[in-house]
């Protein structure tokens, strides 16, 4: 009873333990994508039913969030916005800021809240924390149509540039799936988790040039012969992202810090090559000890 | 002879009691970081469960080998926590084994419970493609067959509504038409059939045997429903703790199986896993069977349950309460010696029966019984829920469909108008 299987036939699937790093099985990732569509499909279904507003969320919560950061940082506190209405510049920042917290923080929580489906079928893992980013970009196209709507009452001309844009949403989407990928598998693990994620969705809020512009920080450091950290300032992808949202929108005055950009490229790669090989290699235990 | 279309090489999985619990926190993890290291220094062996004999190591599976041939219905049977389900996982591919290797040949889908993924918000025609892609169906798939699987549950007039708003047997039955109408090569089950009343019950053995016989489908089926794995399946897979016992053609198995609650029962042996200070229900069954099995009887029928008690300690003072819970966890019949004013009893040390004798009016269906035993100086000293479950059959006459609720009997009941 113990002697080898003939080996004569072509087995589809071998089972055994594996051991250290994992590597993605793209094959069978293609073989699922009808279920990674299924899952963002029902993650924006959900996503406001049963609300009284339903999908004017996706307006009043960047719409309200412009107001009153217009009311401090550019009223009272009086921060420059580039030749640009304040409003306009800020909610050129708070657009992708909000897509990509929203789709971290659903990201990080997915494995989580599909324990149920985790522990009772078997399907490759890496779809839960991909599908729960993208999710939330339809509440980025609702408030992306808001802005230009709010461009058009400011008459603020559009650019060619906006043709980039698609360029800089695929950093946010990235960042947010790298950062998903960490995040998901390891609070699986680590409830601790979720005081991380939104700690840093409310710090990335003011570091990430959301309510002043890149171009200021680096009037500021300069004025205090502190210029080499601007670098440091632009390892955030997010500062990338935002300036590049707003080159494109608004105009080249908005022009990102090139080499702080690719550089930050270059760490979201990483985080998401490395987060890709964690989130493989302890999956098998994500039923376990979910 | 053909080749196996599962095979199973010495399978197992170990996990470690504790410790993976233990580290739920950053912070223990750190410090249990720490500890192996230090340990390491001193030439210690790291964190220990490179260990073989790791007291803290608990094997669910150990050294199980078996092939599954195609066309074959395996009935894999054992008692609870014996390793059923963490095989099933395995082979499903939710967990991965620590040892062994598995080869499969062919399109699989496991069905480890109904209705996974179905999100209560959603309505019954969103849940069907979502659910239909969870467990691996194609769009196309789903499309084809979306009005069978309608058909099947019975719930056309609800298709748009939320299954928030279903009852707990539409919503159960729409969950199992979806799984009914899956197409793989091999379908792995487990216990999902104890659902909805007595007549979709019947639908949904139908449809098994249908999906067993007629297609020629290779099923894997965990259950605890002697009469099910019976009517079903031709070989069976009997596993006791952890170790594959036997293998082979369904009688033989299922007559192991049987015989092992009988020998527990006169076992000593099973005196020596209890602690002192410890008592046990050991198993139980039926003193007298209209239905041909000692673990079932029909609704409405006097039953006499003889329950076996292992004890390590004396109780001079002793009560015991019966339960009875259905599928759902709902707590259908509760009777308690103490509330009954029964009086007290004394329980020597030793293995002992107790008889229980109650009349159950209720729904057919599985069962559980959990049975406590306490005593007035020591509080609760033993509650359980006793393996096998109690299978209740609808009775033979055609009274059985007269009472459609969880009780089958009359009940008091006057009417008037005003």
């Amino acid at each position: 009873m113990t002697e080898k299987p003939p080996t004569t036939i072509a087995y589809d699937r071998v089972i055994r333990p594996r051991r250290g790093l994992v590597a993605i099985n793209f094959q069978e990732l293609w073989q699922y994508r009808e279920l990674f569509w299924f899952l963002a499909w029902r993650d924006i279904l959900l996503r406001y039913k049963q609300t009284y507003l339903g999908v004017a969320w996706a307006i009043l919560q960047p719409f309200l969030t412009m107001v009153v950061i217009t009311l401090i940082f550019g009223v009272l506190a009086e921060l420059p916005s580039g030749g640009v209405p304040y409003a306009v510049m800020t909610l050129a920042g708070i657009l992708p800021w909000y897509f990509f917290s929203n789709a971290m923080t659903e990201s990080s929580n997915s494995l989580v809240a599909s324990s149920r489906m985790i522990s009772k079928i078997y399907f490759p893992r890496l779809i839960i924390p991909g599908s729960a980013v993208i999710s939330g970009t339809l509440d980025f196209v609702v408030g992306f149509l808001m802005l230009l709507l709010i461009m058009l009452y400011y008459g603020v001309p559009l650019t060619p540039h906006l043709l980039l844009l698609p360029v800089f949403l695929l950093v946010a989407f990235l960042t947010a799936f790298a950062a998903g990928l960490w995040f998901s598998a390891l609070n699986v693990r680590y409830r601790d988790i979720k005081y991380v994620v939104p700690f840093i969705t409310r710090m990335g809020f003011y570091v990430s040039s959301v309510v002043f512009s890149t171009q200021w920080v680096h009037e500021k450091l300069a004025a205090k012969g502190l210029s080499q950290w601007l670098f440091v300032y632009c390892l955030n992808p997010m500062v990338g992202v935002i300036d590049g949202f707003r080159w494109c929108i608004l105009g080249p005055q908005f022009e990102p810090y090139w080499p702080g950009f690719f550089t930050s490229l270059g760490v979201v790669l990483a985080l998401l090559i490395s987060g890709a090989f964690y989130f493989r290699s302890t999956e098998k235990t994500f039923a376990d000890i979910i | 002879m053909s080749v196996p279309i599962i095979s199973v090489r010495n399978l197992g999985k170990s996990y470690r009691l504790g410790a993976a619990l233990s580290h739920d926190t950053l912070r223990d993890q750190l410090t249990h970081s720490f500890k192996s290291l230090a340990r390491a220094f001193r030439g210690g062996n790291g964190t220990g469960s490179d260990n073989p004999n790791d007291p803290q190591e608990f094997w669910a599976l150990k050294d199980v080998s078996f092939d599954v041939f195609s066309g074959d219905v395996v009935g894999v049977v054992g008692r609870n926590g014996a390793g059923k389900s963490t095989l099933l996982k395995i082979l499903s591919q939710i967990t991965e084994p620590s040892t062994g290797e598995i080869c499969i040949k062919g399109k699989m889908a496991s069905l480890l419970e109904v209705g996974t993924g179905f999100h209560p918000e959603l309505t019954g025609r969103e849940n069907i493609f979502l659910n239909g892609a969870i467990l691996g169906m194609t769009k196309a798939e789903i499309k084809k067959k979306f009005d069978e699987i309608v058909d099947f549950a019975e719930v056309e007039k609800l298709i748009d509504t939320p299954v928030k708003r279903y009852s707990g047997g539409m919503y159960v039955r729409l969950a199992f038409a979806v799984a009914a109408h899956l197409d793989p090569d091999i379908l792995l089950v487990d216990e999902v059939l104890a659902v909805g009343d007595a007549s979709f019950q019947n639908k949904c053995m139908t449809k098994m045997d249908n999906v067993a016989t007629q297609q020629g489908r290779t099923v894997l089926f965990v259950s605890h429903n002697m009469a099910a794995v019976q009517r079903l399946c031709t070989k069976g897979i009997f596993i006791e703790a952890g170790r594959l016992r036997e293998h082979g053609p369904i009688a033989r198995v299922l007559d192991l199986y049987q015989r092992s609650f009988d020998r527990s029962e006169t076992d000593p042996a099973q005196m020596g896993e209890l602690k002192s200070g410890q008592a046990r229900f050991v198993s139980w069954e039926l003193a007298h069977s209209t239905t041909g099995c000692q673990h079932s009887c029909f609704t409405r029928e006097e039953c006499e349950f003889v329950i076996t008690l292992a004890s390590r300690i004396q109780l001079d003072d002793a009560g015991i309460s019966f339960m009875l819970l259905n599928a759902e966890g709902d707590l259908v019949v509760s009777a308690n010696s103490v509330i009954n004013r029964m009086p007290r009893f004394k329980i020597p040390e030793g293995v002992h029966q107790i008889r229980v004798k109650v009349r159950l009016p209720i729904k057919a269906g599985l069962y559980q019984i959990d049975m406590r035993l306490n005593s007035l100086s020591k509080g609760q000293v033993e509650g359980c829920c006793l393996e096998p479950k109690l299978h209740v059959l609808p009775s033979g006459t055609h009274q059985a469909e007269k009472w459609q609720g969880l009780v089958t009997e009359e009940v008091q009941f006057q009417t008037s108008f005003l």
